[in-house]
């Protein structure tokens, strides 16, 4: 079972769709101001990514390889849909509050990318887990910034008060820049310089190398 | 009349871009932003397709798919995400061999990025924006050229900045996808600061 092990869990912080293979970045932006409505987005990417995986692994061999596309991506539309129903049906206030980011999940590159990559070439289980490995590793970035931006942001955790802030009587002064989109891009691109900094082999090479005595003005950058 | 469709192509520009504002596209932003001569094919290619899709989509929306559109009772927005995405693909090959056939010179220009765009995340999401806001047909059509001028503008302003980084001397972790983060980062303050004007 080695192998199921590897690939449930190289997604996450190995090759993880986010961080490395710069997938899925669209709702892992705009959907992190709060943690109960990022559990809920990551929930149904996991969901969708592991059946569509599935699904698509299923009938790999009788999809022709010119209408490929078209087919995932109508096996991807179809769940989505589902999953938007379902949402709608339970949770109607999350959905409006995610409002089109749940139907952004069918051009979601993660799901594409996943049913491409690995679904058309492996078996119906190991794809599911590989869908499933990759839903996770979108899913500990993304609760990563929601808890950061949740808890500096409104001094909250899970909706849960944990800095009294002063407009309520307390000590603590929210910062609002966390509430506001510039603020993912920073956290997401420091996330990234940290994973990098523990992972080194995923540190991106140089276009130009700065040689050493450039302050000198002897050799010019590049 | 001529002021309202103004002020929606502006608010789509500036203040709601839809690449800084609200994240859509932005695998392709990023994949795309480092040299500025193929961010501005992109560009004019999500224009043209935004202008097209949006009202198309809108169009199938408001007599199809709407409660009591097609005859009274009727009610398919659930099977939208659907229509929507293949109507995408459709009209994304359609434009491919229209270009290919009489107009050679823009599709040769376009190349790769038109067949990319029919995932691109920034069309499905104007789109589907459009109907949420509950647009008119020609207000549709402004939304659309309005929104692809956004996210060509700051895909272009990504790149010039991103053709500059190069010389510059990044921490080894950082560099690449994360400095491009933190730039477009720091370019999202400047698009807030448009956040204050009132139309």
């Amino acid at each position: 079972m080695s192998k199921a092990k590897e690939v449930l869990l190289n997604p996450i912080f190995n090759d993880n769709p986010i961080a490395l293979q710069i997938l899925g970045i669209c709702s892992a932006l705009a959907v992190t101001g709060n943690l109960y409505i990022t559990l809920i987005m990551c929930v149904a990417l996991t969901t969708v990514v592991t059946l569509s995986n599935l699904s698509v692994s299923l009938i790999r061999n009788h999809i022709p390889t010119n209408i490929r596309i078209i087919v995932q991506i109508s096996i991807i539309a179809t769940l989505v849909m589902l999953v938007d129903e379902v949402l709608q049906a339970f949770d109607y206030e999350s959905s409006k509050t995610l409002s089109v980011f749940v139907g952004l999940i069918v051009t979601n590159c993660i799901v594409m990318g996943r049913a491409e990559a690995f679904a058309m070439k492996n078996g119906p289980l190991m794809s599911a887990i590989d869908g499933f490995g990759n839903g996770l590793g979108y899913s500990v970035i993304l609760i990563v910034i929601a808890i950061i931006r949740e808890f500096v942001g409104a001094g909250t955790f899970y909706g849960i008060e944990i800095m009294p802030l002063t407009t309520n009587g307390g000590w603590y002064l929210a910062n609002n820049f966390f509430l506001t989109p510039a603020s993912s891009f920073f956290i997401i691109g420091f996330t990234i310089w940290a994973l990098r900094q523990w992972k080194t082999e995923q540190i991106e090479e140089s276009e130009f190398k700065i040689s050493k005595n450039s302050l000198e003005g002897e050799k010019g950058a590049a | 009349m001529l002021e309202a469709y103004l002020s929606i192509f502006i608010k789509a520009v500036f203040i709601e871009n839809i690449a800084i504002n609200f994240f859509l596209g932005m695998c392709t932003f990023l994949a795309i932003s480092k040299r500025i001569q193929p961010a501005i094919g992109l560009g004019i290619a999500v224009i043209v397709v935004l202008g097209l899709a949006v009202p198309i989509n809108n169009l199938i929306f408001n007599y199809f798919l709407k409660a009591d559109a097609l005859f009274p009772g009727s009610d398919l927005h659930f099977v939208g995400l659907i229509c929507y995405i293949g109507i995408i693909a459709a009209l994304v090959q359609i434009l491919e061999m229209f270009l290919d056939r009489y107009i050679p010179a823009l599709y040769n220009a376009l190349g790769v990025f038109l067949p990319l765009i029919t995932v691109n995340c920034a069309i499905l999401g104007g789109v589907l924006f459009s109907i949420e806001r509950n647009l008119e047909f020609t207000e549709s059509i402004v939304y659309g050229l309005g929104a692809g001028t956004g996210w060509a503008l700051a895909i272009v302003a990504l790149a010039g900045i991103t053709e500059r980084l190069k010389y510059a001397d990044i921490p080894e972790g950082l560099q690449g996808l994360g400095i491009t983060f933190i730039t477009v980062g720091l370019m999202c303050f400047g698009f807030l600061s448009f956040g204050g004007i009132s139309l």
